[in-house]
């Protein structure tokens, strides 16, 4: 199969994050944000390095590494870099494409009005945040 | 006489294949010779320009050349002021585009362009295979074999600088019966119509200001809403805005609407368009006299997608690495326009000048060095500093380079710092090779824009494998080599130094 073919609205329309838009507002989506490329071992968000973005993973994998410490590995539908721009702080870790990773991105100064104009994409962000506290809070007992 | 009028580069075996006469394929192609590097170019024009030689179809550029500067024309620094001329290593090879220049506007004439890369061309040597087009591509243990209509072409390393020069549709049904923008009629022709153009970035925008004295409505349609805070980022308002502007302040005959369009029929009279709003609840149907469909081109890249070169942007552009290699197939390198698509840092989301000739020119230049010195071995010039020499050079960088100046938090200079070697000037590379390479001790000057869209300059040093990223304070008039500005770099590059 030839490499990265498939339509961008058609990919975004394949994640859970984005099931409840409609057809024209995934258009928006696509036409609003860029899809990135990166080869296998860039990276995609660096520990404490500021101005990052919202990356949503459309295809590969990816790991999360804290201090040179692989943490967690992330793969089609994950996202990452939105804790971050919440925060105003600077990435705690580094998010390293492990196979070539196709992202769509959104730059941390767009994420907020992203975020006000789909309250729908909010929500299901906020479950998935919601998922890792509980994953993480059961760690620490 | 026979050896002028012989084509260049017969087929056979080079150690570098440049395809693409267009500013990025010339540049390249001039910055590899000077690095003493072997290149064939190919090109399926007959003559230097690329782009140029047809577009924008109004005949106007919207980047911009100061014949006259607050520095004399013809130096490094006076690249910032123009921003159309290739680079040159000689005098005569530079700020060639303001020769070329009536002056009528601060912005170059398409056929002034033109002139100005075939003069590039000339005085700097560049020759090239013209009426040459490559046809297909195929890998060897060794590199690559391109074949074109005049035979094959061996190469260990391969440079596509092809622009964005094939027209890209979206997949609404209808809209194949409508003309590209690429196929725009002479103004006159839509003289009294209603003109409907799809598409709200350059194209469209500029099709738009180029029909208001013409027809009769002008509607341009796009899911996208127009964002004024991008635009105040944007070289289209130099001179594209009327249309949105008549319409925000409404009532002209010039629509700007956000939709998503469904489908376009063809019918007698003209055209149907069946559209859904994006940013508002409703559908609109609108009857045209003409379509135009100005949704932008793609980079031509024939059977590469299918050797494994991965694309962005719906196929639209080859995605790469800092250094413009193909993420997935490596030795294919790619120049002009289409570097756009190796996004760097994109810290607080600007995005770099990759996609005009002011941004990719130095990015070519850079390619060509790293080409050199990863595939031929060829050593970079890395000049010696001394200690004291450090900092008053890297502060007249950021306040005078062009390279830094133009290509925002993209390019930055290096400075390395290494026992046996000393300190050595690494030259000009891509920003986030630097942020993200392990490497020796070392600094990087870059000036970018910071959250609140200030210039600023930003130092990055990497010392023991760790980096450290400082922002320096703005300057009304970017005038980054203040006695504050010297002082906060002192104490910042100073344990690089020792």
């Amino acid at each position: 199969m030839e490499a990265g073919t498939e339509n961008l609205v058609e990919a975004l329309a394949r994640l859970s994050l984005f099931a409840d838009l409609t057809h024209p507002q995934l258009e928006v989506l696509a036409h609003s944000f860029d899809e990135e490329v990166f080869a296998e071992g860039q990276r995609v968000i660096r520990q404490n390095m500021p101005g990052s973005g919202f990356y949503v993973i459309l295809e590969g994998e990816a790991k999360v590494v804290i201090d040179g410490v692989e943490r967690a590995r992330l793969s089609p539908g994950d996202f990452v870099g939105e804790i971050s721009i919440l925060t105003d702080e600077l990435p705690i870790a580094d998010v390293v494409a492990v196979t070539m990773l196709r992202c769509l991105a959104i730059p941390n100064t767009e994420l907020k009005a992203f975020m006000l104009g789909q309250p729908a994409v909010m929500y299901r962000m906020l479950q998935t945040e919601a998922r890792r506290l509980r994953a993480a809070s059961i760690w620490e007992r | 006489m026979g050896a002028l009028s012989e084509r260049p580069f017969p087929p056979g075996a080079y150690d570098v294949v440049v395809i693409g006469t267009g500013p990025g394929g010339l540049q390249t192609a001039y910055s590899l010779a000077k690095g003493g590097v072997e290149c064939a170019v190919l090109s399926r024009d007959p003559a230097p320009g690329g782009m140029f030689r047809r577009f924008p179809v109004f005949q106007r550029l919207i980047s911009w050349t100061k014949p006259d500067a607050p520095v004399e024309r013809g130096t490094r620094e006076y690249e910032a002021y123009d921003h159309n001329s290739l680079l040159g290593e000689e005098r005569d090879h530079r700020a060639l585009a303001p020769e070329f220049m009536d002056r009528a506007f601060d912005l170059p004439a398409r056929h002034e362009m033109e002139s100005a890369l075939a003069e590039f061309a000339a005085r700097g040597g560049v020759q090239a295979r013209y009426d040459c087009e490559w046809l297909a591509t195929r890998r060897t243990d060794e590199g690559f074999v391109l074949e074109t209509a005049d035979g094959e072409y061996s190469c260990r390393v391969c440079v596509f600088a092809l622009g964005a020069t094939e027209r890209w549709t979206p997949p609404i049904p209808g809209l194949d019966a409508a003309p590209h923008y690429a196929d725009t009629l002479t103004p006159e022709s839509y003289a009294g119509k209603r003109v409907f153009v799809i598409g709200k970035r350059n194209s469209g925008f500029e099709l738009g200001q180029g029909l208001l004295p013409w027809a009769r409505q002008l509607v341009l349609a796009s899911p996208r809403r127009v964002d004024t805070a991008v635009l105040a980022f944007s070289p289209l308002r130099l001179r594209y805005l009327q249309p949105f502007d008549e319409y925000v302040r409404g009532g002209s005959g010039s629509y700007v609407v956000d939709v998503s369009i469904e489908r376009v029929e063809r019918n007698a009279d003209g055209y149907r368009i069946h559209a859904t709003g994006t940013t508002w609840d409703g559908k609109l149907v609108f009857d045209s006299d003409e379509v135009i469909v100005a949704t932008g081109f793609r980079a031509p890249l024939r059977d590469l997608p299918a050797l494994g070169v991965a694309t962005v942007s719906d196929g639209r552009l080859p995605a790469q690495t800092p250094y413009w290699e193909s993420v997935s197939v490596p030795g294919i390198y790619f120049a002009g326009n289409v570097t756009q698509a190796s996004p760097g840092l994109r810290k607080h989301g600007s995005s770099s000048s990759s996609s005009s000739v002011n941004g990719f020119r130095y990015n070519a230049r850079v390619l060509a060095e790293h080409i050199a010195e990863k595939h031929f071995g060829r050593d970079r010039k890395r000049p010696e500093l001394r200690r004291d020499d450090v900092v008053p050079y890297l502060l007249s960088e950021l306040a005078h380079a062009p390279e830094l100046r133009i290509q925002k938090g993209y390019l930055a200079r290096v400075v390395s710092v290494d026992e046996t070697q000393g300190i050595r000037d690494d030259g000009i590379v891509p920003l986030a090779d630097f942020v993200d390479r392990a490497g020796p001790d070392a600094c990087a000057a870059a000036v970018e824009y910071d959250g609140g869209g200030a210039i600023v300059p930003v130092v990055y040093v990497r010392r023991g494998g760790r980096l450290s990223e400082h922002v320096l304070p703005p300057h009304p008039m970017h005038a980054f080599d203040t006695d504050a500005h010297r002082s906060e770099l002192e104490a910042r590059v100073a344990p690089l130094l020792g």
